[in-house]
């Protein structure tokens, strides 16, 4: 009977320390759950204050983000996550998404991007930025990833997050590699997807930023990346910093022709 | 929910008898007037079904319970309960394990269907219960959901 | 103040689809915070769901719900264009009421 195959693969590999990937009635029991949390996301919460904070006059120079130019046009938010990260004429820089953010809240409405550097994950402005990057990410659901890797400033940021993805540092010595290098990886009941390969990428970088119920907070691919390297006990990045930007472009670059599904829920 | 008070809540139009009291001064808005906290504060199912006023249940197959058979972390655990029984009255959801075993109490008006979904915590892996009123009966179903906590990342 | 709930409300076949997503911490009062100090329990302990001002459910909740509650619900009738209305309140005696129309 399906349940008591269930219960003894899920036994097993709780007790036995089952490492590789798990038993195939497991494995497709927690794809119905992870399905079925995808259904009236909380992150929908944070799109809707997004999208309220894109047409709100804020800052010193009382203004709204709708001059906002994310790379297709001044206010184009539609399929414009799904570009980025990408080169900025106006900044003669590659950004991503929450550093684009910055520059037009700097810009249009006059609210420093220090403070935001300076300021901490889900507080303050920075805690807006997370509303704002769900919305705008909403709005490239169903959308095409497709990264310009032609650009030579791209490219060059494409190899600089491939480097840095390899690179070794901290006490224990890790690497993004460490835990996103290989097919199959799972620390403990997670499956690690492998960002190396196309298929791990498009649907790492598909499905973030997402709403994690374990702690019911709202995550940015910032917020992420800068968890990874407080997990690995190195250095956290600077927020919005080259390494971080450098980082999505090599995740979004190997993901190139997946789909954006984000905000996404998850574990 | 008895009838007497479904219907006074209708006499009283849009306040309800909670916003008339509130309205004479009677009651403190705080107080969750309407809410039996017995129920809340059952700690065995046993205890929730005799503070229900629902005796022992017949298991019903009329009853399904809509829920994944492994929920990856216990913080989110959809359920949903349908009953193909006329004239459902309430549903309650519980869990057998949880500290708070009563999640919640959904209490149907004439002409809302039988179906219902939320979200709950599970602390470990338990039986979930659904206890349906029908033409002033009781019936129950349930469905064991395992948890597993996820490691770090994802 | 606690902030806007997202409801949808959909009509088809004679029947109304109605899917509220709330934004409320529905702490249990059991876990505790970076010093020790247990974190107060604040979830909502009732909620009501109006259909053009007549009441078609009634949902009392417990902390075992989770973290931003999401309920779904469906009541025979209701059109294009009618009200629904959904209000909550919590054990600090803190509410919200949010509305939408059907689709």
């Amino acid at each position: 009977m399906k349940k008591g195959i269930a219960t003894a693969a899920l036994t097993a590999a709780i007790a036995g320390g089952v490492t590789g990937a798990l038993a195939d009635d497991t494995a497709a029991a927690l794809e119905q759950y992870r399905q079925m949390i995808q259904d009236s996301n909380p992150a929908e919460l944070n799109e809707m204050a997004g999208e309220e904070l894109w047409v709100t006059p804020r800052g010193p120079k009382n203004a709204t983000l709708e001059q906002c130019d994310l790379g297709l046009g001044p206010g184009v938010v539609e399929g414009a996550y799904a570009q980025m990260p990408r080169y900025f004429e106006d900044t003669g820089r590659v950004q991503d998404l929450e550093s684009r953010l910055m520059t037009c809240m700097e810009t249009l409405q006059g609210i420093p991007s220090e403070e935001i550097i300076n300021g901490k994950f889900r507080q303050g402005e920075r805690g807006k930025v997370a509303d704002l990057v769900a919305y705008v990410v909403g709005q490239s659901r169903g959308a095409k990833i497709q990264v310009d890797l032609d650009h030579p400033k791209v490219k060059e940021m494409f190899e600089l997050g491939k480097q840095a993805f390899w690179y070794r540092s901290g006490p224990m010595d890790f690497a993004c590699a460490t835990c996103h290098a290989t097919d199959g990886e799972r620390i403990r009941m997670q499956d690690l997807p492998n960002l190396t390969k196309h298929e791990g990428a498009a649907a790492a970088w598909g499905s973030w930023p997402a709403y994690r119920v374990s702690n019911s907070q709202f995550w940015t691919m910032q917020h992420r990346l800068n968890d990874c390297y407080r997990q690995q006990r190195t250095a956290e990045p600077i927020y919005g910093s080259d390494i971080t930007i450098a980082l999505s472009v090599y995740m979004a670059g190997m993901a190139n022709g997946g789909t954006m599904n984000a905000p996404a829920a998850k574990r | 929910m008895n009838h007497q008070r479904r219907d006074a809540l209708k006499a009283g139009g849009g306040l309800g008898i909670f916003g008339m009291l509130v309205a004479a001064g009677l009651v403190k808005p705080g107080s969750a007037l309407a809410r039996d906290q017995k129920v809340f504060d059952a700690k065995s199912i046993d205890e929730a079904l005799a503070a229900l006023g629902a005796g022992k249940p017949d298991v019903s197959d009329a009853i399904t319970i809509v829920a994944p058979d492994i929920a990856e972390n216990g913080a989110v655990v959809p359920v949903g309960v349908n009953a193909s029984l006329d004239n459902v009255e309430s549903i309650s959801i519980m869990v057998e394990k949880n500290p708070y075993m009563v999640a919640a109490n959904f209490h149907l008006s004439a002409g809302t269907v039988a179906d219902v979904q939320t979200r709950i915590k599970m602390g470990q892996t338990s039986d979930v219960y659904a206890v349906v009123k029908a033409d002033g009966k009781y019936y129950m179903a349930k469905k064991e959901i395992k948890v597993t906590l996820g490691g770090c990342g994802g | 103040m606690a902030g806007p709930m997202r409801i949808r409300a959909a009509a088809a076949d004679g029947i109304t689809e109605v899917r509220v997503l709330m934004s409320h911490p529905m702490e249990t009062g059991q876990r505790k915070d970076g010093s020790g100090n247990v974190i107060p329990a604040h979830y909502i302990t009732e909620l009501v769901a109006k259909h053009n001002d007549k009441e078609v459910l009634k949902v009392e909740m417990g902390p075992s719900v989770s973290t931003n509650p999401y309920l779904s619900f469906k009541f025979k009738g209701g059109a294009s264009g009618d009200t629904i209305e959904v209000s909550w309140k919590d054990n600090k005696g803190e509410s919200r009421t949010d509305s939408v129309q059907i689709r």
